[in-house]
C-alpha cells in the first residue's frame, strides 16, 4: 500500500511514463511530472468520504489500464501549471495517522462526573521547507482550537473550514469507520492550511505542527468563565468606566465578554436598516457587490454540479456492477451447460456464452476503474463547493468589521452631540458650570479614545477588504486551473476506458459474426 | 452446394427447413460454422425484409413493403407471416390491442399470394392452446406473458415487445415440420374475423383451459384414489434415469436462465440511468461554465452538449438491448417452461398407460376366474377386458409417441437455441462495442478545445 504522499492524483500521467511498470516508484515519478492540482501538491486525497465506493475499489492501485490507454494523447497534455502557492507552501509533507485512544486523566469539565470516557489522539508528522521534521500528537479538540485561532487572526481570508465535530457521543464517535474518516478529513484539512499562501506561513500552524506537548494556543472552550467575565464587565461598561483597548475593539464582539458591545452593534444594525440614515461608511464597493453576486451564482452551480456528479458516479458504478453480475450469471450457465451437455449444439452454445461472459466481466472491471478515476476528477467540484464556506466566512468578517466601524462612528457622533449640548448649557450660566465642564472633559477623553478605536476599526476593515480582494483573485485563478484539469482528466479517462471497453466487445462481436444475419445474406 | 428442400419432404435433424421462405444452402455442420443453425433461427432482423424477426427496428415498418420473397425463386413453396401494426381498439376496461397478421405464401393451403387478417392476443392464445391439446410431445412455441400491470399494458415498449414475440411465435409454428400442417394454424391465418371470434368464444366455453384444469384435477384424484386402493402410495413416475437427468436439467436450466434474464433486464435499466445522469450532468456543466470566463466556459458548454448527445445514444442502446438481448433471453425462459408443460403431458400419459395396464391386467385375471367358473358374466367380462386392452394399448402408444417426439424436439430445441443465442450475443456485443466507441469519440471531440486552453 503506498503511503499517502505517493497516492495517485490526476491520471493525466504523461505518455512518457506509459510504458513503465506499475511499480509504485515509477508511478510516483510519473505523477511528479504531471499536472498537479494548483496549490495543493500535498492534497493527494484518498477516497473522499462523500462517495460511497466500496473499499475494494482500486483507487490506490496503479491504474495499469489507463496508463496504456492514454498513449494516443498528446504527452504534454495539460500545462504543468505550477501555481504560485505550491512553491510558497511552507511544508513539504504532512500526514495524520495512528489514531490511539487515550483515557481522560484530568476532568476539565465543569460538571463533575460528566468527563468524557476517552478520546483519540492522532500522530501528526510534518516536514517543513527548512527541513524541520516533527512528530507530535494532537487530539480533535486541538484542531478546533487551531481553527478558531486562525479564524480570528486571518479575518477576510478564505480560511479552509475544519472538519465537523461529531455530534453524537459515545459509540458513534468511537467506531472505526468514523475515526478513519476523521483521520482522513484532518489530514486533508492540515494540507489545505499548509497550501494557503498566508496561513501556511502562520505561527499558529507552525506551533500546532511542531510544538511538543500541550498545544500552546489559547482555547475557547471555557464558556462559563467567559459568561462570567462578560457579566462582570457589564456594569463598568454601562457606567463608562470600562475602557477597552482599541485592539480588543476591532475583534468582533463575541460570546459573553462583550454583552454591551453586542447590544450596541445590534442597535446599530437596526438603525442601519430601519432609520435609513446613511451611515458614513457604506459598502460602496460596486465591484465587490458584483463579485459577491457572482459567488452566489457560482455556489449554486457548484451545488447542482456536485449533486449530478454524484449521480453520474453512482450510475457508472451500477452499470459496472450489473455487467459483472450478468457475466457471472452467464459463467454459471456456461458451466452448467457444459457439464450437462448431451448435444453438440449445447457445447457450442456454452463456448460462445463463455466468450460473452468473460467480456462482460472484463468490461465490468473497466467500468469500475473508470469510476475510480471519475471520482477523483469530479472531486474538484466538491472541493470548490467546500471553499464557498470559507468565502462566506470571509465576507461576513468584512460585514462585521464594517458594522464595528459604523457603530463606533455613531458612538462618536452621539458623544459629540452630547458635548455640544453640555457646552451650550454650561455657557448660559455665569462663570461656567463646574460640574458640567468636568463632564465635558470626561466626555472629550472618551471621544479621544473612541476616535482611536475608530481608526483601528477602519484600518482593520480596510485590511479585511484587501484580504477579500486578493483572495478572490487567487481563488478565481485556482478555480480556473482546477476546473480545467478536472475537465481534462475526466474526458481523458472517459475516452481511454471506453476505447478499451469498445475493443473488448468488438473482439467478441467479431467472433460471433458467424451468427449474424449479414452472413446469412452473403451466403445466398 | 445448394440443396433445395421442399416443405413436404421436411424431416428432422439436419437440414429441416425453418424459415421456409429461404432457399436453403446446406452445409456440413461443424462446430465453428454454425451457420446452418441459423436456418432454425427464428430471430432474424427485418433488414432482410423478411418480417419474422425477433430483432426489431425502431419503428416497425409494415411488412408489405418488402419485395416479394427475396430469397425464394418462383416455384418454391414458402410461407412468410408478419404480425404488424398494433392498434388500440375499444375503450376503457374493455380496450385491447389488435394486430394485422399478413400471410404471404405461394401455397394454396394458405390462400396465397397474400392474406391479411386482424387478430388479438386471445386469438394467439386460442391457437396455442389448441396446438398444445392436439400435439402432445411437441414443444409448442411459447407465447408472451398474458397479463401485465394495468398502466403498463399500453405502453409503447410493452406493445412492441409483445408484437415482436407474437411474430416470432407464429413463424415458429409455420416453420415447424409438424405444426405447420395443423388445421388450426390455417384457421388462425385465414378465417374472417367474426368467425374467428366465434370459434374462440365457443372453444373458450367448451374446452377452456379452466375446464381442462378441472378434468385434470379429477384425473389426478382418480389416480390417487386408485393408487391408494391398489396399495400404492406414491404417484406413478417413470424410472428412466436418462429422463430423470433431463428433468433435472430442465428445471435447473430454468433457474440459470431466469437469473441471466434478470440481470439483462437490470442492465437495460442501468443504461437508461446512466443516460439520464449524463444528461443532467451535461446541463449542470453548461451552467457552471457560464460562471467561468469565456474560453473555459465554451469548453464546459461543449462538454455539456456532448453529455446530452451521449444520453440519447444510451437510451437508444437501452432499447436495443431490451429488444435484441433481453427479449431473446426471456423467450428462452418461456421455451423452457413450454418444455416443462410437455413433461407434464408426458407424465400424464405415462400414468394413464400404467393405470390402464394395471386395470387391464386385473380385468384379465377376473376374466380368467370367471371363465374357469363357466359364469354367464364371462362374456361381458371378455368384452370389457378387450375394450380395456384396446384402451391400454392406445395409451401406451400415445405415451411412446410422446417420448419419441420429445427426443426429436429436444435435438431441434438445442440447435435452435444455440442459433438464437448466438445471434443475441452478436447483437449484444455489437451494440456494446458501438456504444463504447461512440462515447469515446464524443468525448475525444472535446479534447482539442481543452488542450488549447
Amino acid at each position: 500500500m503506498m503511503g499517502p504522499e505517493e497516492e495517485s492524483m490526476e491520471t493525466l500521467t504523461l505518455a512518457t511514463s506509459v510504458a513503465t511498470t506499475t511499480a509504485a516508484s515509477d508511478y510516483h515519478s510519473a505523477i511528479s511530472a504531471s499536472q498537479e492540482i494548483p496549490g495543493d501538491p500535498l492534497l493527494s486525497a484518498p477516497v473522499p468520504p462523500t462517495f460511497a465506493l466500496s473499499p475494494s475499489s482500486s483507487f490506490v492501485d496503479p491504474p495499469s489500464y489507463s496508463d496504456v490507454v492514454f498513449t494516443p494523447f498528446n504527452p504534454s497534455n495539460g500545462a504543468v501549471s505550477s501555481s504560485p502557492s505550491s512553491s510558497t507552501s511552507n511544508y513539504l509533507r504532512i500526514t495524520v495517522s495512528d489514531p490511539v485512544q487515550e483515557s481522560e486523566t484530568v476532568s476539565t469539565s465543569l460538571v463533575p462526573g460528566s468527563g468524557s470516557g476517552g478520546y483519540f489522539t492522532y500522530l501528526i508528522t510534518s516536514r517543513a521547507k527548512d527541513g524541520t521534521d516533527s512528530r507530535i500528537r494532537r487530539r480533535f479538540r486541538d484542531f478546533v482550537t487551531l481553527a478558531d485561532r486562525l479564524a480570528e487572526s486571518h479575518r477576510g481570508l478564505f480560511v479552509p473550514v475544519r472538519p465537523d465535530k461529531g455530534v453524537v457521543e459515545g459509540r458513534v464517535m468511537k467506531s472505526a469507520d468514523f475515526i478513519e474518516q476523521r483521520r482522513i478529513a484532518l489530514e486533508r484539512y492540515l494540507r489545505r492550511l499548509a497550501a494557503h499562501p498566508v496561513i501556511g506561513k502562520s505561527d499558529e500552524l507552525r506551533v500546532f505542527l511542531q510544538a511538543e506537548g500541550r498545544l500552546p494556543l489559547p482555547t475557547t472552550t471555557d464558556v462559563a468563565s467567559r459568561m462570567l467575565d462578560g457579566a462582570v464587565r457589564l456594569p463598568r461598561q454601562l457606567s463608562g468606566a470600562d475602557v477597552t483597548g482599541p485592539e480588543e475593539v476591532v475583534q468582533p464582539a463575541k460570546g459573553g465578554r462583550d454583552l454591551l458591545r453586542i447590544f450596541k452593534e445590534l442597535k446599530q444594525t437596526v438603525t442601519n436598516e430601519w432609520v435609513g440614515s446613511r451611515p458614513a461608511v457604506v459598502e460602496e464597493d460596486r465591484e465587490f457587490l458584483d463579485r459577491k453576486d457572482k459567488m452566489q451564482d457560482l455556489e449554486l452551480q457548484l451545488t447542482t454540479s456536485s449533486e449530478h456528479a454524484e449521480t453520474l458516479v453512482k450510475a457508472q458504478q451500477d452499470i459496472g456492477e450489473t455487467m459483472g453480475e450478468l457475466g457471472l450469471a452467464f459463467i454459471k450457465l456456461t458451466k452448467f451447460e457444459t457439464e450437462e451437455a448431451t448435444f453438440e449444439s449445447q457445447r457450442t452454445r456454452a463456448a460462445e456464452m463463455k466468450k460473452v461472459a468473460t467480456a462482460a466481466v472484463k468490461a465490468s472491471r473497466l467500468y469500475r476503474e473508470l469510476n475510480a478515476q471519475t471520482v477523483k476528477h469530479l472531486d474538484t467540484l466538491h472541493e470548490h463547493l467546500g471553499i464557498m464556506l470559507s468565502v462566506h466566512t470571509a465576507f461576513s468578517d468584512r460585514s462585521s468589521a464594517l458594522l464595528t466601524v459604523q457603530t463606533l462612528m455613531s458612538d462618536l457622533s452621539s458623544l459629540n452631540s452630547r458635548v455640544e449640548k453640555l457646552e451650550a448649557a454650561s455657557s448660559k450660566i455665569f462663570g461656567g458650570d463646574r460640574a458640567r465642564l468636568r463632564r465635558v472633559e470626561e466626555l472629550k477623553e472618551t471621544i479621544r479614545v473612541t476616535e482611536n478605536a475608530k481608526c483601528c476599526a477602519v484600518k482593520e476593515y480596510e485590511r479585511i477588504k484587501d484580504n477579500n480582494r486578493s483572495e478572490l483573485e487567487r481563488l478565481d485563478r485556482q478555480r480556473h486551473d482546477d476546473l480545467l484539469s478536472m475537465l481534462k482528466g475526466f474526458v481523458i479517462s472517459q475516452v481511454g476506458y471506453y476505447e478499451k471497453i469498445g475493443s473488448v466487445w468488438e473482439t467478441v462481436a467479431d467472433e460471433m459474426h458467424v451468427y449474424s444475419r449479414e452472413v446469412e445474406i452473403s451466403e445466398q | 452446394m445448394m440443396m433445395i428442400t421442399n416443405l413436404q419432404a421436411s424431416g428432422k435433424g439436419e437440414g429441416y427447413t425453418s424459415k421456409s421462405a429461404f432457399l436453403i444452402s446446406f452445409r456440413k455442420r461443424n462446430l465453428r460454422s454454425s451457420k446452418s443453425l441459423l436456418r432454425n433461427c427464428a430471430f432474424l432482423p427485418p433488414a432482410i425484409t423478411v418480417k419474422f424477426a425477433m430483432i426489431s427496428t425502431e419503428s416497425d415498418p409494415p411488412a408489405e413493403t418488402s419485395s416479394p420473397g427475396p430469397r425464394s425463386p418462383s416455384g418454391q413453396p414458402f410461407v412468410m407471416i408478419s404480425v404488424t401494426e398494433p392498434v388500440k381498439m375499444g375503450t376503457g376496461v374493455q380496450s385491447y390491442i389488435s394486430y394485422r397478421v399478413i400471410t404471404k405464401s405461394n401455397m394454396t393451403e394458405f390462400e396465397g399470394p397474400e392474406k391479411i387478417v386482424i387478430r388479438r392476443y386471445s386469438d394467439f392464445e386460442w391457437l396455442h392452446d389448441k396446438l398444445a391439446e392436439k400435439y402432445k410431445g411437441i414443444f409448442i412455441p411459447p407465447l408472451p406473458e398474458k397479463s401485465a400491470v394495468e398502466k403498463f399494458r399500453f405502453s409503447a415498449e410493452f406493445i412492441e415487445m409483445r408484437r415482436q414475440a407474437l411474430d416470432v411465435f407464429i413463424n415458429r409454428i409455420a416453420s415447424h415440420p409438424v405444426l405447420r400442417k395443423s388445421e388450426d394454424l390455417r384457421t388462425f391465418l385465414l378465417e374472417e374475423e367474426e368467425r374467428m371470434e366465434r370459434i374462440r368464444s365457443i372453444e373458450a366455453g367448451i374446452f377452456s383451459k379452466k375446464s381442462s384444469d378441472i378434468f385434470q384435477m379429477f384425473k389426478d384424484v382418480q389416480s390417487k384414489v386408485s393408487d391408494v386402493v391398489l396399495g400404492k402410495e406414491k404417484p406413478v413416475e417413470e424410472s428412466d434415469p436418462e429422463y430423470e437427468k433431463l428433468k433435472n436439467y430442465i428445471f435447473e436450466l430454468e433457474n440459470h436462465l431466469a437469473e441471466t434474464q434478470k440481470q439483462a433486464f437490470r442492465l437495460v435499466k442501468r443504461h437508461r440511468d446512466l443516460g439520464q445522469s449524463l444528461a443532467d450532468f451535461g446541463k449542470a456543466m453548461k451552467l457552471l461554465g457560464a460562471c467561468e470566463g469565456e474560453s473555459l466556459g465554451k469548453a464546459f458548454s461543449d462538454l455539456g452538449s456532448k453529455g446530452e448527445i451521449l444520453s440519447l445514444k444510451l437510451q437508444k442502446e437501452a432499447h436495443n438491448l431490451l429488444m435484441n438481448f433481453e427479449e431473446p433471453l426471456k423467450d428462452y425462459v418461456r421455451a423452457v417452461q413450454s418444455i416443462k408443460a410437455t413433461m407434464a403431458d408426458r407424465a400424464n400419459a405415462f400414468r394413464q398407460h400404467c393405470e390402464l395396464a394395471e386395470t387391464t391386467k386385473l380385468k384379465e385375471i377376473n376374466l380368467d376366474k370367471l371363465m374357469l367358473m363357466h359364469s354367464e358374466r364371462a362374456r361381458e367380462a371378455e368384452i370389457d377386458f378387450k375394450e380395456s386392452k384396446a384402451d391400454s394399448e392406445e395409451a401406451t402408444k400415445r405415451f411412446e409417441a410422446i417420448v419419441k417426439t420429445m427426443n426429436e424436439e429436444l435435438a431441434r430445441f438445442q440447435e435452435q437455441k444455440t442459433a438464437d443465442l448466438g445471434l443475441a450475443f452478436h447483437e449484444f456485443a455489437k451494440g456494446q462495442a458501438k456504444l463504447a466507441h461512440d462515447i469515446a469519440d464524443a468525448w475525444r471531440g472535446v479534447l482539442p478545445k481543452l488542450e488549447a486552453l
